[in-house]
C-alpha cells in the first residue's frame, strides 16, 4: 500500500536503526521513488495490487499466455482515520496496454521526460533469478515496476492531468479505442520518420547538447554498473554457498568426535544458515538493481526529448534557410545581378531578358512566399522557444528527482550492505560460540 | 651458572624446581650425562625395534613401565580436571622466530632463532639462544624418532616444495614455515618424555650441532627397510588401536575436505574481490559525471574499496594461518599412523617369538626365554606410551582446532565489522547532505 503523503523524513529517521525487515525497507524505497504530493496522487491512491496469468487467443488466433495486472484506485481523502478504507475500484491491464499508454504520452508530450516502463525482458540479472517472463519473481518485480510507473505519471505535473491517463485507471473497456481515436499514431509515424532521417542541426542548443552527452554517459555507466553488479552478486553467491560445505563436513566430522562433537555439529548448522542467507540478501539487492535500471531507461526518455528538440530546431533552421534563399532570389531579381553561377542565369543569358511583366509577377509571387516564410519562421521560432521552455522546466524537475531518488537508492543499498554485515557477524558469532564449547 | 637457579622463569612464580620435576625425571636423571656425550651416543648402534629397553638410549618411560603408566594416568586425570593445569607445571619454554637469510657461495638458506628458557637441571644455563636451519630440525626429528620409537613425534613442515611454484625465500613462505617449526618444537618441549631427550637438549643449547648426518641417514634407511620387511600378520590387534586407526583415516579424510573447501573459498573470494574492485571503479567514474551525486557516489566507491581491503585481509589470514595448520595436522596424523604401525610390528614380533617359544617349550619343556619376556615388556610399554600420546594428541587437537576455528570465526566477524563501519559512515555522509538540503529548502 502506497500512501501519497507519507513523509520521507520518517524514513530517514529510521535509517540509523537499520533493523528493517526486507518488506519494510522495500516499501520505504518504493515510497521514496516517487515525488509526493502532486496532482492526481493527492486525490487518488494507486496500486498495482496483483498479477495474474491468463491464456487467450491473439489476433492471428494463436494460443498465448500473458500476464494481467490488477490496478486499484481509491479516493485518498475518503480513507477515514483508523477506519477501514472504502473498497477500491479495480481493473485489469496487460503490459502491452501500459506500453500503449506510454507511447501515447511520449507523442503527446514531446517535451516531457516520460517515466520508463519496467523492462520487458529481464536484463542484467543475477544468474540465479530466472529471466523467464512468466517466472513469478519476474512478474512480481514487474508488478512493482508498473506500479512505480503509474505513480510517477500520476505525480507528474503535466502527465497527471492527461484525460486518457485517467481513463486508463478508470475505464477497462474502450480505453484502447479512445487512445487510438486521438490519432496520435499518425503524429507518431510522421515524427518518427523524420527522427530516423539523417539530419544535422547547424546551431545546436548547448544545454541540450550537454544533456544529451550526459544521458549517454549515464546510460553507459549504469549499464556497466549493472553488468558488474550482476557479476559481483554471482561471486558473492559462490563465496557463501561454498561455506555451506563446511556445514556438511563439520557434521560428518562431529560423528567421530566425543567432546568436540556437539560444538562441531551446531557450528555446522550455522554454516548452513550462512550459506542459505545469501539467497535473501541477493534477492533484496535485486531491488537496488531495479532502481538503477529505472534510471537506465530514463536516459532513453531524456535522449528522446533532446532528439525532439533537435527536430524542432532543424525545422526552424530549414524554414529560415528557405526564407533566406527566397530573399536572395528576390534581390537578384530586383537588381538583375547574378551573384552565383546558376542554370537560371545561364538560360536568361542565352534566351535574352524576360519581359517586364513576367518579372513583376515573379517578384510578387516571391514576396508572397517570403511573407509566408517569415510567418513560418516566426511560428517555428515560437514553437521552438516554447519547447525549450517547457522541456527545460521538466528537465530541471527530472534532475532534482534523479538526484533525490539515486541518493535514496544509495542509502537503501548501504542499509542492505549493513544488514548483510550484521547477518554475517551474527552467524559467525554463533559459530564462534559453538567452537568455544568444543 | 648454577643449575638450580630458575632465573629465566622467576617471574612465573613457579614452585621450587625439585617439586615440579616431571615424575619421569627420576629415571631420566640417571642417564643424563650432558648434551655432548648423548649426541654422540645416539640411538644408532642398536636402534629400531630390538633396542626395547637399553638403559642409555630409550625413553625413561619404558624403564619403569608400571610406574610410568600410573603416572601418566594421574597426569591425565589432572588435566581433565583443569585443562590449563599443565601449563603451570611447564618448565621448558621454547620459541622459534627471527628468520634470517644466509647467502654463501655454496648455498642460500634460512636460519631461525631458537630461544629457550628453562629451570630444568639438565640444562646448564637457564636461557639459550641458538640459530638453527631446517636441516637441524630435521636432524632432531630423526633422532627423536630413532631414540623414542614408541612415541609420537610431532611432524615438521614438508621439506620439499615445488620449485618454481613456491618461492622458498619469500617472506610468506618463511613465515609459515617458521610458525610450523615453532609449533613442532613447542610440542616436543611440552611432551613429558620427548622433552627430556638429550638430543633436544643438544639442539636447544649446543653452539654447534654435531649432527653426524651420514649416520642419521643410515638409520633412516635401515628403518624403512625394516618397515617393508615387517609384513607380519597380527593375531588380534587390540580394538582400541583399531579404533585409533579408523579414527585417523576418517579424520584425514575430513581434514582433506576442509582443506579443499577452504581453498575453494579462497578462490571464490579472490574472484569476488576482482569483480568488486571493478564495481568500485564504475562508481568513481560515475561520480565524475555528476554534480549533486558526486560525493555520494565517491562515498560508495570508497566503501567498496574498504570492503575489498577487508576481504583481502581475511583471505590472507586464511591462507597463512588456517591452511598451514590444517596441513600440519595431516602430517601429524601421518606421524600418528606411523607409530601405530610400529606398535603393530612390535606386537607381531612378540607374537612370533612367543609362538616359537611355546613350540619349543612343548618339545623340551624349557622355561620361557628372557627375550620373549622382553618383547612382551616392549609391547606393553609401546601400548602404554601410545595410549598416553594418543590422549595427549587428542587433547592438543581439541585445543588446536578450538583455537583455529574460533580464530577463523573471529577473522570473519572482524571482516564484517570493518565493512559495516564503512557503510555506516557512508550513510552518515549521505544523510548529512540530505538534511542540509532540507534546511536550505525551509530557509
Amino acid at each position: 500500500m502506497i500512501m501519497a503523503d507519507s513523509g520521507s523524513s520518517e524514513e530517514v529517521a529510521v535509517i540509523g536503526n537499520t533493523d528493517l525487515t526486507s518488506t519494510e525497507s522495500e516499501n520505504n524505497i518504493i515510497n521514496t521513488m516517487v515525488e509526493k504530493g502532486t496532482a492526481l496522487l493527492r486525490k487518488l491512491e494507486i496500486n498495482v495490487a496483483e498479477a495474474e496469468k491468463r491464456t487467450g487467443k491473439n489476433t492471428v488466433n494463436m494460443q498465448e499466455t500473458y500476464t494481467v495486472y490488477l490496478i486499484e484506485i481509491r479516493p485518498a481523502e475518503t480513507v477515514p482515520e483508523g477506519g477501514t478504507p472504502a473498497a477500491p475500484d479495480t481493473l485489469w491491464r496487460r503490459y502491452s496496454e501500459f506500453e500503449l499508454l506510454r507511447t501515447y504520452l511520449l507523442v503527446t508530450y514531446p517535451y516531457v521526460i516520460v517515466p520508463p516502463l519496467p523492462e520487458k525482458r529481464a536484463e542484467f540479472v543475477w544468474h540465479k533469478l530466472s529471466a523467464d517472463n512468466l517466472d513469478p519473481d519476474f512478474v512480481e518485480r514487474r508488478r512493482v515496476g508498473l506500479e512505480n510507473f503509474l505513480l510517477r505519471v500520476a505525480s507528474h505535473p503535466v502527465l497527471s492531468n492527461d484525460k486518457l491517463f485517467y481513463l486508463f485507471l478508470t475505464e477497462e473497456k474502450g480505453w484502447r479505442e479512445a487512445v487510438l481515436e486521438t490519432g496520435f499514431q499518425d503524429k507518431a509515424d510522421s515524427r518518427l520518420k523524420s527522427l530516423s532521417a539523417m539530419f544535422r542541426v547547424k546551431n545546436p542548443d548547448k544545454r541540450f547538447t550537454a544533456l544529451k552527452h550526459y544521458s549517454d554517459e549515464l546510460n553507459t555507466v549504469i549499464s556497466q554498473l549493472l553488468r558488474v553488479r550482476a557479476r559481483v552478486a554471482d561471486r558473492l553467491y559462490g563465496v557463501y554457498k561454498v561455506h555451506g560445505n563446511y556445514g556438511r563436513v563439520f557434521s560428518e566430522w562431529s560423528a567421530i568426535e566425543k567432546e568436540m562433537g556437539d560444538g562441531l555439529q551446531s557450528a555446522g548448522h550455522h554454516m548452513d544458515t550462512y550459506a542459505a542467507s545469501i539467497d535473501d540478501i541477493l534477492e533484496e539487492e535485486e531491488h537496488y538493481a531495479d532502481e538503477l535500471k529505472e534510471y537506465l531507461f530514463y536516459t532513453d526518455a531524456v535522449r528522446s526529448v533532446c532528439r525532439k528538440h533537435e527536430l524542432i530546431q532543424y525545422e526552424l533552421e530549414m524554414a529560415a534557410q528557405d526564407l533566406a534563399h527566397k530573399k536572395q532570389q528576390k534581390e537578384e531579381l530586383a537588381t538583375g545581378t547574378v551573384r552565383i553561377f546558376s542554370l537560371k542565369g545561364m538560360t536568361s543569358k542565352l534566351f535574352g531578358q524576360e519581359s517586364q511583366e513576367q518579372r513583376e509577377s515573379r517578384l510578387a509571387a516571391l514576396e508572397q512566399s517570403i511573407r509566408e516564410g517569415e510567418e513560418t519562421v516566426k511560428e517555428k521560432n515560437a514553437e521552438c522557444q516554447e519547447f525549450v521552455r517547457t522541456a527545460w522546466e521538466d528537465i530541471e524537475r527530472f534532475k532534482e528527482q534523479k538526484d533525490k531518488d539515486l541518493r535514496e537508492a544509495l542509502i537503501g543499498y548501504a542499509i542492505m550492505q549493513i544488514s548483510m554485515c550484521k547477518k554475517g557477524i551474527q552467524v559467525w558469532s554463533n559459530a564462534k560460540e559453538c567452537f568455544n564449547k568444543m | 651458572m648454577s643449575v638450580g637457579a630458575p632465573r629465566g622463569l622467576a617471574s612465573s612464580g613457579q614452585k621450587p624446581i625439585t617439586e615440579i620435576l616431571h615424575p619421569l625425571s627420576a629415571a631420566e636423571e640417571t642417564l643424563s650425562p650432558g648434551p655432548d656425550v648423548t649426541v654422540s651416543g645416539g640411538g644408532e648402534k642398536d636402534s629400531g625395534l630390538t633396542n626395547g629397553t637399553p638403559v642409555e638410549t630409550s625413553s625413561p618411560a619404558s624403564a619403569s613401565l608400571l610406574f610410568n603408566r600410573l603416572q601418566l594416568e594421574d597426569d591425565l586425570d589432572g588435566d581433565a580436571r583443569d585443562p590449563y593445569a599443565s601449563t603451570e607445571t611447564r618448565d621448558l619454554f621454547v620459541t622459534v622466530d627471527d628468520p634470517k637469510k644466509h647467502v654463501s657461495t655454496m648455498e642460500t638458506y634460512i636460519t631461525y632463532r631458537v630461544s629457550t628458557k628453562t629451570t630444568r637441571i639438565e640444562f646448564d644455563l637457564p636461557e639459550y639462544c641458538v640459530r638453527r636451519r631446517y636441516q637441524d630440525f630435521d636432524w632432531l626429528r630423526i633422532k627423536l624418532e630413532d631414540s623414542q620409537p614408541t612415541h609420537l613425534i610431532p611432524p615438521l613442515p614438508e621439506k620439499f616444495v615445488m620449485k618454481g611454484v613456491v618461492d622458498r625465500f619469500s617472506e610468506e613462505f618463511v613465515e609459515t614455515r617458521m610458525k610450523a617449526l615453532d609449533k613442532f618444537l613447542k610440542r616436543v618441549a611440552d611432551h613429558p618424555v620427548l622433552s627430556f631427550n638429550p638430543h633436544l637438549n643438544a639442539f636447544l643449547s649446543a653452539k654447534d650441532l654435531n649432527k653426524r648426518q651420514g649416520l642419521a641417514l643410515l638409520t633412516k634407511v635401515g628403518e624403512s627397510v625394516k618397515h617393508v620387511a615387517g609384513g607380519y600378520k597380527l593375531r588380534a590387534r587390540p580394538p582400541e588401536f583399531c579404533a585409533m586407526g579408523e579414527y585417523l583415516d576418517t579424520f584425514t579424510q575430513k581434514l582433506g575436505t576442509i582443506d579443499r573447501i577452504a581453498q575453494r573459498i579462497l578462490k571464490e573470494q579472490s574472484e569476488y574481490v576482482t569483480e568488486l574492485r571493478e564495481y568500485g571503479t564504475v562508481y568513481s567514474s560515475w561520480a565524475a559525471s555528476e554534480e549533486e551525486l558526486r560525493r555520494p557516489l565517491e562515498g560508495v566507491a570508497g566503501c567498496v574499496t574498504t570492503c575489498c581491503g577487508a576481504l583481502e585481509d581475511l583471505s590472507e589470514n586464511m591462507s597463512q594461518d588456517f591452511l598451514p595448520v590444517l596441513r600440519e595436522y595431516v602430517l601429524y596424523i601421518e606421524s600418528m599412523k606411523n607409530v601405530l604401525r610400529k606398535r603393530d610390528q612390535s606386537q607381531a614380533e612378540y607374537e612370533g617369538r612367543l609362538e616359537a617359544a611355546i613350540l619349543r617349550k612343548q618339545e623340551d619343556r624349557t622355561p620361557m626365554p628372557v627375550e620373549v619376556e622382553k618383547c612382551q615388556d616392549k609391547v606393553e610399554c609401546f601400548n602404554a606410551d601410545l595410549k598416553a600420546d594418543w590422549e595427549r594428541w587428542q587433547r592438543n587437537k581439541r585445543q588446536d582446532f578450538k583455537q583455529l576455528l574460533t580464530g577463523i570465526a573471529d577473522k570473519n566477524i572482524n571482516h564484517y565489522e570493518k565493512c559495516q563501519a564503512a557503510w555506516e559512515s557512508l550513510i552518515t555522509l549521505l544523510q548529512e547532505k540530505q538534511t542540509e538540503d532540507k534546511t536550505s529548502e525551509t530557509n
